[in-house]
């Protein structure tokens, strides 16, 4: 295509300049002085509604108690920091227009918080056309892909390939080298046998089977007899509320019997108690937790922080309700986010929307975070080209009613090659 | 069309919106372009619903159509918006066409399940390519899909002006439409079809014409917005976007010209403000309705025709 745009602006701005303008001269002494002490507004764009609300309750926590910690400890640049909620309703077509409601409206610094891919993917084109930070929390692979913008990055949670590429090295050694996945027939169940066939093909092992169940399935039964009888390992990633019944029927078909090792992601059992009845299949099979649910006995003292400043108890749950189960493995990011955020604008020396470019390129600039407070999930690597973070996964094993970690990948095991060089392109 | 205080009406409503353009806030200038495109789908169903008598679900059939034919000629073959238009334009009425040849077969109940099982399979199909289509996590549309000729359809102002454009033909049509021998044949089908017959007309024709015209709609409509918002995903396609049309509609007035326009804007907003204020946004959304259905069952500009703006169309 070519063709030099063309746009309207001066029309419409010259009015709106015009308007603004004189209200504006009148406010300079006042504007001077308030740049100092105005609070920076974040934008946080939550799923309190739709099928991600139980992540967005917790996010929602997660991200308050990180805000408490942050304004005790000075705010950033000195300046107090508030964060406004707004529910997208997990819809991506919702989640532009709160991305512009945020930016435009709520008049936020930069926005930040949304995990359910398509919310991401609908939204990051208008973040990237208001020109403001857009910092996810989604785990998905979508930003590391170069699908996205300049304004998009994901500095607080390891994405989908790395996490599965990261499985595959202990999943081979210890479970077995012949597995059958099961996965949703949507695109992250896709990404699962995409990313997981390469790495156990990358291990030595290999997937023999894969099934693909139908979204609209809640019966599952009738697929289990297409898992091949020398199947040593099954790969589970079943979403939402029909993952009890699909374990349970798996129960049901292996019966007492031998049965292969089962190896899930607890995305499938985020804010669902692991001893819920049905769930008793489960026992001795494996997960991975981006963050352990339960306590684990190493703890660090910046996790035993976190923990008690969010209000989760050793087992994974509220303080307040034992019954409500947190979405641990993932809301982890919220926080660490939020403290990227403070590192980036004292970095960029921010004072208001103006630099919103110098927090891209602050972050972009970074490298590394340290284990420590502001990441207590532990240390991770930042890749500036491909605006993606890297970190330690956690394995754990279903014993005794609890998720106990019996491995921790390595850095390493999760790097992959840049697919996107974001900085190459022009904001 | 003669100039009369009906046509006068809507050139008002386009002058306002027009108007508008110009002095609007950001966030609510954008949100109009949004709620122009999604009006045109709203139109489109109206034509359908409103003045012909069809009682679909499965409108977001036509809706995915030209957001996906737009969307993937820009995502995989490098086409523009140009072409995006026509295509989602060609794509929205072939498949209204091809359902109604089928679906038409039906009335009344089973007619709404013929077209929602359709609605559903095309959602699923969506989600089966999902190799091209990305299923439920949708693609985004690149820059340069997204110009139409010079006009960058990523800039706020272009992206007004273009949705204004696209509107006011939509709705200028509809009101050539709604006026002239063939609307008022639609409606006759809508009151009566037997009597309809008995009269000489084909119902299975005129049906069918009133649904490609309404598949052309709401196809423009999809395609318009994969372009100007830049994203195309399954969840655009669900069933959930064959109610919406429908509630716009039934709030703003079946069988009126404005009305999808007046629905869509006001659930828009209702929308943003009740969910800004409880998480139970969707009871208030649905409260609301129930309302509108116990006193005013013919929506705003249905009631307001009924009590004395008779000559409204």
């Amino acid at each position: 295509m070519t063709g030099r745009p063309f746009t309207t602006t001066p029309t419409r701005r010259t009015i709106l300049k015009g308007m603004a303008g004189a209200g504006a001269l009148a406010a300079v002494p006042r504007f001077v002085q308030a740049q100092s002490s105005e609070p920076i507004r974040i934008g946080f764009q939550l799923h309190r509604t739709g099928i991600g609300a139980s992540y967005g309750r917790w996010y929602e926590r997660t991200a308050s108690a990180a805000l408490k910690v942050l304004n005790e400890g000075g705010g950033i640049n000195g300046r107090p920091v508030e964060i406004v909620f707004e529910d997208d309703g997990t819809d991506p077509k919702r989640g532009a227009e709160v991305v512009e409601k945020l930016t435009t409206q709520s008049n936020c610094d930069l926005v930040m918080g949304t995990l359910f891919s398509h919310v991401v993917i609908g939204s990051a084109p208008r973040a990237g056309e208001l020109k403001v930070p857009y910092l996810v929390c989604s785990e998905g692979h979508h930003v590391a892909s170069g699908m996205l913008n300049r304004w998009t990055l994901q500095p607080g949670i390891t994405d989908v390939k790395s996490q599965v590429q990261g499985m595959a090295p202990f999943v081979s050694s210890n479970l077995g080298k012949k597995v059958t996945m099961i996965f949703p027939d949507f695109a992250f169940g896709h990404d699962h046998r995409d990313f997981f066939t390469a790495a156990m093909a990358a291990q030595g092992g290999e997937v023999i089977q894969q099934i693909a169940i139908p979204p609209t399935e809640t019966s599952f039964t009738r697929y289990f007899p297409q898992i091949p009888s020398e199947t040593e390992v099954i790969y589970h990633v079943m979403v939402g509320p029909a993952v009890l019944t699909f374990v349970k029927e798996l129960g049901e078909f292996y019966g007492s019997g031998d049965r292969p090792q089962l190896f899930g992601f607890i995305d499938s059992l985020e804010a669902v108690d692991i001893n819920s009845p049905g769930l008793e299949f489960l026992d001795g099979s494996h997960f991975w937790e981006g963050h352990p649910r339960y306590k684990q006995a190493d703890a660090s003292e910046h996790e035993t922080f976190y923990r008690a400043a969010v209000g989760v108890d050793d087992n994974g749950a509220s303080v307040s309700d034992p019954a409500d189960i947190a979405t641990y493995a993932h809301m982890f990011s919220t926080w660490e986010t939020l403290f990227v955020i403070k590192h980036a604008m004292e970095a960029a020396g921010y004072t208001g929307p103006a630099d919103r470019q110098k927090i891209v390129e602050a972050i972009e600039a970074m490298t590394d975070f340290a284990e420590g407070q502001a990441h207590p999930q532990g240390p991770k690597v930042f890749n500036g080209k491909t605006h993606q973070a890297f970190g330690l996964q956690s394995i754990t094993k279903v014993e005794g009613g609890k998720l106990v970690r019996v491995h921790q990948t390595s850095m390493e095991d999760g790097f992959y090659p840049d697919e996107v060089d974001y900085t190459t392109m022009s904001f | 069309m003669k100039l009369d205080r009906a046509l006068l009406l809507h050139l008002g409503l386009l002058a306002a919106l027009l108007a508008f353009h110009f002095a609007a806030p950001a966030y609510h200038h954008t949100n109009i372009a949004r709620i122009m495109v999604l009006a045109i789908y709203a139109m489109g169903y109206n034509i359908a619903f409103g003045y012909t008598g069809l009682l679909s679900l499965g409108h977001a059939l036509f809706f995915g159509a030209g957001l996906y034919a737009a969307g993937l000629l820009a995502y995989h073959a490098e086409g523009t918006a140009g072409t995006g238009l026509i295509a989602g334009l060609a794509a929205g009425g072939l498949v209204a066409f091809a359902l109604g040849l089928f679906a038409l077969r039906t009335a009344g109940v089973a007619f709404m399940i013929v077209t929602l099982m359709f609605a559903q399979a095309g959602y699923l199909t969506v989600l089966y390519f999902g190799s091209y289509t990305r299923g439920d996590e949708g693609i985004v549309i690149p820059r340069a899909g997204r110009m139409l000729g010079s006009l960058d359809l990523s800039d706020d102002n272009t992206r007004y002006l273009v949705a204004f454009a696209l509107f006011a033909a939509a709705l200028l049509v509809n009101l050539w439409l709604a006026r002239s021998p063939r609307g008022r044949i639609m409606v006759a089908m809508r009151e009566n079809e037997e009597r309809s017959r008995m009269l000489g007309y084909n119902p299975f024709t005129v049906k069918l014409a009133a649904l490609t015209i309404s598949g052309l709609y709401s196809g423009l409509s999809g395609a318009a917005y994969a372009l100007m918002f830049g994203y195309a995903g399954a969840s655009l396609a669900s069933v959930q976007y064959s109610i919406l049309p429908l509630l716009y509609v039934l709030l703003g007035g079946a069988g009126t010209v404005i009305g999808p326009f007046l629905g869509a804007l006001l659930m828009f907003y209702l929308i943003d403000y009740a969910s800004s204020v409880t998480d139970a946004h969707q009871f208030v959304t649905g409260a609301a309705l129930v309302l509108l259905i116990l006193f005013a069952p013919k929506g705003i500009l249905g009631t307001l025709r009924e009590r004395g703006l008779r000559w409204l169309p």
